[in-house]
């Protein structure tokens, strides 16, 4: 790292419609360092980094690179001036060789034609300096989300890029391949690269940044230097108060092993959308007044097993039994009425109906509890809004807004109200708290585990290992789309589940 | 959020979007007028006074209004559902086939209180019938329904020329005979001022479905589970809600929101079904649904709207080639496109979100 | 939202601009003492280079010698063809006319609603009462109509001695009596110079889109011309393209309708039965400047000029001189009168 001030960005504002999601954020970044960019969801932090990769134009505010005033740029100019961003989703061409994807839009050509082998050699060369390890001729369809995102780096670094803008790069990774992602990140800064990291992972933070700019509501509250801050100071900057951190581990008396099974999958086989057997014979129970965790890369299977309990994709065979009664062949409404709730994992395309309103949102999948001889009831769906807006602190508290105009973690936390002011016994909770800021995943550890006390069987899908080790009373690993392990709370520790995350140890559970 | 910028949210995204395109429209018409020879300013002022400036020419709008209402309802109750019904063209023809025949089928005399009901029946009842088709294909097989639509109204149209023309039609015309009852007296026959303009009684009957269809989407259950489909098929189907079933009911309802365009000319003008009278308003339905941004208030501006250009287009036919008018309307349609968030959004989605249930 | 009111404002400022130019020459309509005309076409007649070319034609030759100045209407939908009726007839035209039986019953309405302008309407559909007989229209309505037979007949007299193998052929577009008074015109033409020829007749179908289909045009005459038929007649709209490319492919004749179609397939065209329109229009503009004007049915047959067939330096090598001596001699038979040619079959 040197005093060179790579990136300045001063007093940047931005508005969409009614959200104003940048209030004056300024940000400095030095010339090779890793510049961490914390803040809640919502907090503006993606924003400022599509302002700052040209994707788009500040309402005002001005951007320095290099010293250079480059305001109201676009993402071409940003290439070029070896600034360059790795987003959330991949933009990759899965029929496409790494190789292709790399030079795709700057192809080698001799004669006239595409120089294939002179690509794989560029790759291949740029892999080898990078220190970044993926095969040039394997097709993008066959890697794994870890490879695909090395293939998003090593297509800005054939560009030339020097600055390197990584958004949530390790939502989607798994322990070994987020530290690979952090020796990868150290390199390039040795080499000489700026990176600046998007996330909400204090550990990560603390792990590999030098300097920390965290984001609040749109401004930039605070700027630190890492070594020389803790956790708990970059939390409560973050959330605007203190925040308990630690693991709680307030684990009620042994309910589980006395409870009856609430719900239980039998030799379960659903297909998914690429493989047969996505999930691949699993058994498990779940029992009233229990949290049963499944830790796991993601695209192991989870999701496919919920979505098939929850009765959105069909089982090939198996059985799923819910309180006694078999619900594999029933409908989704049916099940509800069962005593299912479900937050799923996708709250934006699942969860929530973005452009209805906070209230609308509160009844999906229970339209007919408000419905009188087919009409809307309009009094009980505000009355129910508002108890919600109230009890679960949804912010706006105004449940006409759409829920679009909300930000992630108030979003989520309409799905959770809905879901939990039901009547229900059995919870699928998918991912509750991704992308969800740190005052809200509190909140919603809280609610899952006030379900578990109440007698609920909780069912839940994280792929923060943390997350289950701190939640579940049994934790199950998903490998392949089979149950490799099963481990009660007292077993159970990052270094014992990892293995059986990355498919390096199986034990079959029955 | 006051209430102050909520207003001003619902200015930038549901006003301004259709205004500019007007404004983009009027300009594009300006330099078109000229490129004629022709003054911007007496061709739009006689466009005006031969529309909304005397009641025959406002009684010509209002006519022409009930049936792209009609047709436009019924694209945006398909979009509603995130289905593109490009059959409106069909459908509206079977709906006047249909008022025409019951019309003929019925023996002369018979009461108007029952006559009219029947014929509109008949009306709905065809265009539904023509829409369940397209229904029953995407609900069952994911059959795209775009492709079906497009495909009937090549069918249906062949058949319906078909049968009118060997079978049903007065000799030396392309129109079956007059109907013996179900007739809707003519507007002019309560307001004199409207006299020779074919605007009829059948208005109210298309008012009162654009209100009942209105009702019908934001104050049902079944209208919130059509919405909740349209705008998120995923979202839908965790909600418990039977995608098959919206897409088959929002179809059927679509093509008899259609259909029932068809009495406008068959029960309200003419007094008999002729072939190729519904020269293209259920592909403008396309346009109005667009432009009124799918809503049933919305659908009757934008029918209004699209019926005085038509009607004007004639009044101004003397100065300038009634391509003008049509161009115009070209580029109305393609500035809502560009400016309008729906309709971008649904051309994005309208390859992605295409999975069976 | 600034920049995009900014943005509505500037155009706003532009349009009202331009609203006060006047540019040299633009016409402000008004309907003075002059001889004032109003035609009005059919859906997307204009440029069909058949009958709605032909009213145009003729319009524009009164608009040049009898000075008449003549407003266009081109309807945008079904309801426009009254609508545009109206406009004109309200405006206090001379003369108003519809081209195109489909405007039969607007004109009707019409003429009884403005007794006092002139109508005038192409190809107008005579109502026949429960007594057989033609019911006359109101009488400021002209019923412009055509003996089709009459031209047909010449060109099947033509065609017997052209073709000179015992066989010729007749291609029809839809199967219906205002096609059937080619085919019996032509029969009747044919059997005239050589009673012992047998006329091959076909229809396209029995739609309107019978006279769209050049494809169907082109296998029904293959299918003739393989028979030894040499030349064939076709009644059929743009059907009858693909019996010239038929004949094109066979080296064989074909005979147009309506408008001269030599240039659809030159050297291949023996001649065209053509439809004055455009004498018919130009006829009811003259009436109504020399105020003789009356309704009632105008037949225009080959003593009105109304039909004919083509005879020009195109044809002319393919039309021996015989032949032509022959065939003029039979127009002068009828329009004496002593030849009646039947129009239906």
């Amino acid at each position: 790292m040197s005093d060179t001030i790579a990136l300045r960005l001063t007093a940047i504002d931005k508005r969409f419609g009614p959200v104003h999601a940048n209030r004056g954020a300024s940000l400095v970044v030095h010339a090779g360092e890793i510049h961490a960019l914390v803040g809640e969801n919502g907090a503006g932090k993606s924003t400022l980094m599509k302002i700052l990769s040209g994707m788009m134009p500040v309402d005002s505010g001005t951007i320095e690179v290099g010293g250079r005033d480059v305001t109201g740029w676009t993402t071409a100019d940003a290439i070029a001036a070896g600034v360059g961003m790795v987003h959330q989703h991949f933009m990759l061409v899965p029929t496409l060789t790494v190789a292709e994807n790399v030079v795709l839009g700057r192809e080698p050509v001799t004669g006239g034609r595409f120089d294939r082998a002179r690509a794989e050699h560029d790759v291949k060369m740029l892999c080898e300096q990078s220190g970044l390890d993926v095969p040039p001729d394997r097709l993008v369809a066959d890697l794994s989300v870890g490879e695909a995102q090395r293939v998003e780096i090593l297509k800005l670094l054939y560009r030339g890029a020097r600055t390197l803008l990584l958004d949530e790069p390790t939502a989607v990774l798994s322990p070994p391949e987020v530290a690979e992602l952090w020796k990868v990140l150290r390199r390039l800064r040795d080499g000489g690269a700026t990176v600046v990291l998007i996330t909400h992972k204090l550990d990560e933070v603390m792990a590999v940044s030098e300097n920390i700019t965290v984001m609040r509501a749109g401004e930039t509250v605070a700027t630190m230097a890492t070594r020389e801050t803790s956790p708990e100071k970059i939390a409560k900057a973050m959330v605007g108060r203190d925040v308990d951190l630690a693991v709680r581990n307030d684990r009620p008396p042994a309910t589980a092993a006395h409870g009856t099974a609430a719900l239980e999958v039998r030799h379960l086989v659903v297909r998914g959308a690429r493989i047969e057997k996505a999930v691949h014979d699993v058994s498990f129970s779940v029992a009233a007044g229990e949290i049963l965790g499944i830790a796991g890369v993601e695209g192991n299977g989870q999701t496919e097993l919920l979505e098939a309990i929850a009765g959105i994709r069909n089982v090939t065979s198996g059985t799923i039994v819910l309180g006694g009664q078999d619900i594999t062949r029933r409908s989704v409404h049916t099940r509800g009425e069962a005593g299912l709730s479900h937050i799923p994992e996708d709250r934006h395309r699942r969860g929530l109906i973005l452009d209805y309103s906070v209230a609308e949102n509160l009844i999906l999948g229970q339209q007919h509890r408000y419905t009188t001889s087919g009409l809307l009831d309009r009094d009980a769906i505000e009355q129910h809004a508002r108890h919600c807006t109230i009890e679960y602190d949804i912010r706006p508290a105004d449940p006409s807004l759409p829920a679009r105009a909300l930000s992630g973690g108030n979003q989520q936390k309409i799905v959770i109200a809905r879901e939990m002011s039901r009547a229900f016994t059995v919870l699928l909770a998918a991912q509750p708290t991704r992308g969800v800021d740190v005052g809200a995943i509190e909140f919603i550890h809280a609610e899952l585990r006030k379900a578990r006390n109440n007698g609920k069987a909780v069912l839940l899908v994280s792929a923060e290992l943390k997350e289950v080790l701190t939640l579940s009373d049994r934790i199950a690993v998903m490998y392949g789309g089979r149950l490799v392990a099963m481990f009660s709370r007292s077993e159970a520790s990052e270094e014992v589940i990892g293995p059986f995350m990355t498919g390096a140890k199986r034990e079959r559970v029955a | 959020m006051t209430t102050n910028a909520r207003t001003r949210t619902l200015i930038e995204e549901s006003v301004l979007p259709p205004l500019v395109a007007l404004v983009v429209a009027l300009v594009a018409g300006d330099l078109l007028i000229m490129a004629y020879g022709q003054s911007p300013g007496v061709v739009w002022r006689t466009l005006l006074e031969g529309t909304w400036g005397n009641s025959y020419g406002f009684g010509q709008v209002l006519y022409k209004a009930t049936t792209l209402t009609c047709t436009g309802l019924a694209v945006a109750v398909g979009l509603r559902a995130g289905l593109f019904n490009i059959g409106a063209e069909g459908q509206l023809a079977a709906g006047g086939f249909g008022a025409g025949l019951a019309g003929l089928l019925l023996p002369g005399g018979t009461p108007a209180v029952i006559a009219i009901p029947v014929c509109v029946f008949a009306a709905v009842a065809a265009g539904g019938a023509v829409g369940s088709v397209p229904g029953i294909l995407r609900a069952r097989f994911g059959a795209h329904e775009v492709i079906v639509t497009i495909m009937l109204n090549f069918i249906v149209l062949a058949l319906l020329n078909y049968l009118v023309s060997a079978k049903l039609h007065v000799p030396e015309t392309l129109h079956t005979p007059e109907i013996h009852a179900g007739a809707v007296p003519r507007l002019s026959a309560a307001f004199a001022a409207f006299h020779g303009s074919a605007a009829n009684w059948t208005i109210v009957i298309v008012l009162l479905a654009a209100a009942l269809l209105w009702w019908f989407l934001f104050r049902t259950r079944a209208g919130y589970e059509l919405r909740a489909v349209g705008l998120q098929p995923a979202a839908a189907e965790y909600a418990g809600i039977r995608g098959g079933r919206v897409w088959f009911n929002a179809l059927v309802t679509s093509g008899a929101l259609a259909g029932l365009g068809g009495i406008n000319f068959v029960l309200g003008y003419k007094h008999y079904y002729e072939d190729g009278f519904t020269g293209g308003a259920g592909f403008l339905g396309i346009a109005v649904a667009l432009i009124g941004r799918n809503n049933p208030v919305g659908v009757v501006f934008a029918a209004l709207f699209f019926a005085t250009l038509s009607q004007g287009g004639l009044a101004i036919n003397a100065m300038v080639p009634k391509q003008i008018v049509e161009v115009l309307q070209g580029i109305v349609i393609i500035a809502v496109a560009a400016a309008v968030p729906e309709v971008r959004r649904l051309l994005r989605q309208s390859v992605s979100k295409r999975k069976p249930a | 939202m600034r920049k995009l009111s900014v943005f509505i404002g500037a155009l706003l400022a532009v349009h009202v601009a331009l609203l006060f130019v006047h540019p040299a020459g633009a016409a402000v309509p008004t309907v003075r003492d002059g001889l004032d005309i109003g035609v009005v076409f059919d859906l997307g007649g204009r440029g069909d280079k058949s009958f709605n070319d032909g009213a145009y034609i003729g319009a524009e030759r009164a608009a040049k010698q009898l000075g008449a100045r003549i407003r266009y209407v081109e309807p945008g939908e079904g309801s426009d063809r009254e609508a545009g009726l109206r406009l004109l007839a309200a405006e206090g035209m001379k003369l108003v006319i519809g081209v195109g039986f489909i405007f039969t019953d607007d004109l009707t309405a019409l003429a009884q609603e403005y007794p006092g302008v002139a109508f005038a309407g192409v190809d107008f559909a005579v109502t026949v009462g429960a007594d057989g007989n033609p019911e006359p229209p109101p009488n400021n309505l002209a019923a412009l109509k055509f003996r089709e037979e009459q031209g047909s007949f010449l060109v099947g007299a033509i065609a017997a001695l052209v073709g000179n193998s015992k066989k010729v052929g007749f291609v029809g577009g839809m199967d219906s009596p205002l096609i059937h008074k080619f085919e019996a015109g032509y029969r009747a033409g044919v059997k005239e110079v050589c009673p012992e020829c047998e006329v091959l007749v076909q229809y396209a179908g029995v739609t309107p889109d019978a006279f769209r289909n050049p494809g169907r045009g082109k296998e029904l005459a293959l299918s003739q011309y393989q028979q030894g038929v040499n030349v064939i007649y076709h009644a059929s709209g743009s059907t009858g393209l693909g019996v010239f490319e038929a004949a094109r492919t066979m080296n064989k004749l074909a005979i147009g309708v309506d408008a001269d179609q030599y240039h659809e397939a030159p050297g291949h065209v023996l001649t065209s039965m053509v439809k004055r329109v455009d004498n018919a229009v130009f006829d009811a503009i003259l009436r109504v400047k020399e105020h003789r004007f009356a309704g009632g049915i105008y037949n225009f047959g080959l003593a009105e000029d109304g039909v004919g067939y083509v005879y020009d330096e195109h044809n002319r090598a393919l039309i021996p001189d015989d032949v032509r001596a022959r065939v003029e001699a039979l127009k002068a038979e009828i329009i004496a009168g002593r030849i009646a040619v039947p129009s239906s079959r």
